[in-house]
């Protein structure tokens, strides 16, 4: 038997030993509780709560009677945690099946990305689809709400619309143009998350979502659906490389429509490729031939070295300027300035351009546009090119009064036809609907302007753009048929075609220009190619626009029966 | 009679009931305050399992069990235990060389034997079965005990906790070091010997850090050395669970209230780490409730063993009492990060079988070494 005084002593050293741990232990316990509660509590508190963000949708656009053209619908993205998920073999086989995935792949997948803590299973997903996902309740998969957007329009409208990226940024067009204004501003809020990420408790909101604001373009759905039909059939007739339209609102240079060939569906990502989603009409430049003339004629007529009763003497259809010649189709002989554009006479544009001094005719050019960019503000604009009068040799200015040694893009030169048909004033293009015209500025003598307008009215009644003609409307307008520089410089086979023009001429309302680039059938001229492209397009888009017609009494002996709406009179 | 008498029941009572359990040897307040840990733990391991009925269910279940084993060891009287004890050691020596070469791995480590109708821990008898021994072969001897006497004792105690540590079990190897060496404490081991102990363990730490810890185990004495370094690592378990304790506060958040827990951040929180959860919920005032309640259930231990009228019950109530005191003061170390972690379960109340019986078998033979008093001392 132990003695009793053995134990006693003992189990006095136990219970010293005994009280001092206790005593560490409390102490312990208070500094761990009482003294560093606050800071741990802050620890405990960093680890569950989170801001997180709450996605906000991106404005929708609209066109200019508010019907819809890019709008934004809710989907899921179903993302996973592949350090978690990469050991569950069938959890991902699962997860595959509804996913859309193969089985296999996504396993290999997954396992490849063990060492992240990130990977997207599929994007966008609709609604009901990831709610299968979420029915099958694989931890460590996690839906991510997101916004897809939509084209209801398809590839109508697709270059004037541009397109967003997955991630809802604006990748191009008006979606680029507009993003800081279309995109929302996520708004956040607290939430208590559990180690593995899943949001167990709403803490409340800390920042309301700011949806993206809406846009309201000047677009019509309805002229630009009209745009693009007739355009793709023309490119599609001619067997053209591209094409281009344009029409815009007279009065106050909005764009009612813009429509390219080739065209690309903007709600299929897949597919998109430059080649096709390039908006040619802005970005795109091309030398406007004979199109040009009518600027031509009017920076003469300013500069007062012509005036409507002037002659040019043609004859005998050709000229020599330094080594070339200059040559028209045969020998018009003397012509009026009417009879300048109607018949498209280079010799005639070009005795008229070489009677200004270079700087006035470079400056009345620059006027209207020429060489400079709209201020449309379309993302990746060009601004065409020309010279500088300094640089000019005679041949340049020569060249330059038929359309060559000058590009410019579609937009460009709608622009400066818009000019004309407002009696001379210039003003800033717009994709936006605009309430009140813009002042603008003017470049041209009104009346110099409207005295143009009447002579053009004769290119489509009897000269190169009889095709253009409208029924019941009066048409002023101009063909050009450039060819294209190539290696070797100006070629015989490839051309652009083209036709500019306005209507109703005795009070413009819209201006139209329709550009066909390599037509290669065995038309190529603009008045063959274009001009019924104008035609078609025009006749449609004056009716749906309610546009008063004003040739009731001319077209009387053309009994609307006897003409199918666009045909050429 | 003392304030503590009083306290813990001691004093006579009257009643059919109490009569009743005594004369199925059982001690009324360890029976009492164990039953309050005891139900305590399951409301914590309510919260801590994340509100898991079906873990509750099987943690009572065997709280059950273990009640029928603490009744059934009660009913021995510790003199058979005596008698058994070469043959108790010999057969805890004899299952933990068999679950050395055919034991089932488990997380690591090689600690089951899979007896087909059921799993057993041979360490978890060797907690018993090392004091039992170490009590039998003090009990004829006069004290103090010669070095002779103490060399034979330690080899005892070494064998079954070098097999143990081979498995690897580092925490329990440590309470079945702690059990046989109360007990030679106990037995009026001299402090010179305990000193040179002391200096000897000391000079071959080193040796035991480079040739004897395996490579998880240096990693997390370093991690409680400086758990910050790796706070995704090894420093987790410490850090989260501080975290838990110290936002728990004065009052705590209430049960079924514990972020830390609740949101899974805290690992291991129905098992090694439930006191952290329980510090959490209840705060400073629940935590020094459940020491208390700890502490006396130990003081009533060390009572049992004062009142002990032979020297082998003597040492085995004294080893059998401490042993639970190392018990709780390791986990509750390792859970505030006093301590590495070590593999040490909080008694009564986390999750788990094995452990729990072995605490009321040891509880049991208390109870029989208590109830079976003479009036007259020899």
């Amino acid at each position: 038997m132990v003695e009793n005084t053995v134990w006693r002593r003992r189990s006095q050293v136990l219970m010293v030993m005994f009280a001092l741990a206790a005593g560490v232990l409390l102490w312990r316990a208070v500094d761990l509780q009482v003294w560093h509660s606050g800071f741990l509590s802050t620890q405990a508190e960093a680890r569950q709560v989170r801001v997180v963000d709450i996605p906000a949708h991106r404005g929708m656009i609209r066109d200019r009677n508010g019907e819809p053209l890019a709008v934004s619908t809710p989907v899921d993205s179903v993302w996973a945690n592949p350090a978690r998920l990469a050991e569950d073999t069938a959890a991902i086989e699962r997860l595959a099946a509804v996913t859309g995935h193969d089985p296999r792949t996504l396993v290999q997948t997954v396992q490849a990305r063990r060492d992240r803590e990130f990977m997207y299973i599929r994007r966008h997903m609709t609604p009901d689809e990831a709610e299968v996902v979420t029915a099958l309740d694989i931890p460590a998969v996690y839906l991510q709400r997101e916004y897809r957007r939509y084209y209801p329009m398809g590839e109508v409208a697709a270059h004037v619309l541009g397109f967003t990226n997955i991630d809802d940024q604006g990748q191009e067009g008006m979606e680029l143009a507009f993003d800081d204004w279309l995109r929302g501003e996520s708004g956040s809020k607290r939430v208590i998350r559990d180690r593995l990420g899943r949001v167990v408790e709403d803490l409340g909101l800390v920042r309301e979502p700011r949806p993206g604001r809406d846009l309201t373009l000047s677009i019509d759905r309805r002229v630009q659906y009209l745009a693009y039909r007739e355009l793709k059939a023309a490119v599609s007739e001619h067997n053209a490389r591209s094409g281009s339209l344009v029409i815009l609102d007279a009065q106050t240079g909005e764009v009612l429509a813009m429509a390219n060939q080739p065209a690309f569906n903007p709600n299929n990502r897949a597919t998109l490729r430059s080649m096709h989603t390039r908006n040619r009409a802005v970005s795109d430049v091309f030398e406007p031939g004979s199109a040009i003339k009518p600027f031509i004629v009017a920076a003469a007529m300013d500069a007062g070295m012509v005036d409507t009763s002037s002659r040019i003497d043609t004859s005998p259809g050709w000229m020599r300027v330094q080594n070339a010649t200059i040559r028209d189709l045969r020998n018009y002989g003397e012509l009026s300035l009417t009879g300048v554009l109607s018949h498209s006479s280079n010799v005639g544009a070009t005795r008229v351009a070489m009677s200004l001094p270079p700087e006035t005719l470079w400056s009345s050019l620059r006027g209207f546009g020429f060489g400079d960019v709209t201020a449309s503000g379309f993302p990746g604009e060009r601004s065409g090119n020309l010279t500088h009068f300094d640089r000019w040799q005679k041949i340049r200015q020569a060249t330059l009064a038929y359309g060559y040694g000058v590009s410019v893009t579609p937009l460009q030169l709608a622009r400066a036809y818009a000019a004309l048909a407002s009696g001379g004033v210039m003003r800033d293009v717009s994709f936006v609907r605009v309430d009140a015209p813009p002042p603008g500025v003017p470049v041209t003598d009104p009346g110099h302007a409207r005295a143009l307008l009447g002579m053009m009215e004769y290119v489509v009644t009897e000269g190169t753009g009889t095709r253009a003609a409208v029924p019941f409307y009066r048409v002023s307008g101009k063909t050009g048929t450039a060819r294209k520089s190539g290696l070797g410089g100006y070629e015989e086979e490839r051309h652009v075609a083209v036709f500019a023009g306005t209507a109703p001429a005795s009070d413009p309302r819209l201006v139209t220009v329709v550009v066909i680039d390599e037509p290669g059938g065995e038309h190529y001229a603009g008045g063959l190619v274009a001009a019924p492209v104008f035609s078609r397009v025009m006749s449609g888009a004056l009716r749906l626009l309610d546009i008063t017609p004003d040739d009731v009494r001319r077209d009387e002996g053309r009994v609307a029966g006897t003409h199918l709406p666009g045909e050429p009179g | 009679m003392s304030l503590y008498d009083t306290m813990t029941g001691t004093a006579p009572r009257r009643g059919s009931i109490s009569r009743a359990l005594q004369s199925v040897h059982i001690d009324i307040p360890l029976l009492v305050l164990i039953a309050l840990v005891s139900l305590a733990g399951v409301a914590i391991l309510y919260s801590a399992s994340g509100e898991s009925t079906a873990m509750a269910t099987r943690q009572l279940i065997r709280l059950g069990i273990g009640f029928g084993v603490l009744l059934l060891m009660a009913q021995i009287p510790s003199s058979n235990l005596r008698l058994w004890a070469p043959w108790i050691f010999a057969l805890g020596l004899g299952l933990l060389t068999v679950v050395l070469f055919y034991g089932d791995v488990g997380k690591g480590a090689q600690r089951w034997l899979n007896l087909g109708f059921v799993r057993f821990q041979p360490s978890e008898l060797m907690k018993l079965a090392v004091p039992i021994m170490v009590a039998w072969y003090f009990h004829e001897r006069v004290p103090p005990p010669r070095l002779l006497q103490v060399c034979i004792a330690l080899i005892i105690i070494a064998i079954p906790v070098g097999l143990i540590s081979a498995q690897p079990d580092l925490g329990t190897s440590l309470l079945v070091a702690a059990g046989g060496l109360f007990a030679l404490f106990l037995a009026g081991l001299r402090w010179r010997i305990i000193a040179f102990m002391g200096a000897l363990l000391a000079a071959l730490a080193p040796l035991a850090w480079f040739f004897y810890l395996h490579d998880y185990q240096r990693q997390r004495i370093l991690s409680f050395l400086n758990p910050e370094q790796d706070p995704l690592g090894a420093g987790y378990h410490i850090i989260q669970s501080k975290i838990a304790i110290g936002s728990g506060g004065l009052f705590g958040k209430g049960w079924l209230n514990g972020s830390q827990a609740h949101l899974q951040f805290l690992p291991e929180r129905s098992t090694d780490f439930i006191f952290a959860v329980f510090a959490e919920e209840f705060g400073l005032l629940g935590a020094l409730v459940m020491l208390g309640l700890y502490l006396l259930i130990i003081a009533r231990g060390l009572h049992i063993s004062l009142l002990a009228q032979s020297t082998f019950e003597r040492l085995l109530a004294g080893s059998i009492s401490l042993t639970f005191a190392a018990y709780l003061l390791i986990n509750v170390g390792m859970v505030a990060g006093l301590l590495p972690v070590v593999g040490v379960p909080l008694p009564l109340v986390s999750y788990g079988g094995t452990s729990l019986v072995t605490l009321m078998a040891g509880f049991g033979i208390l109870m029989s070494i208590h109830t079976r008093r003479s009036l007259i001392a020899h």
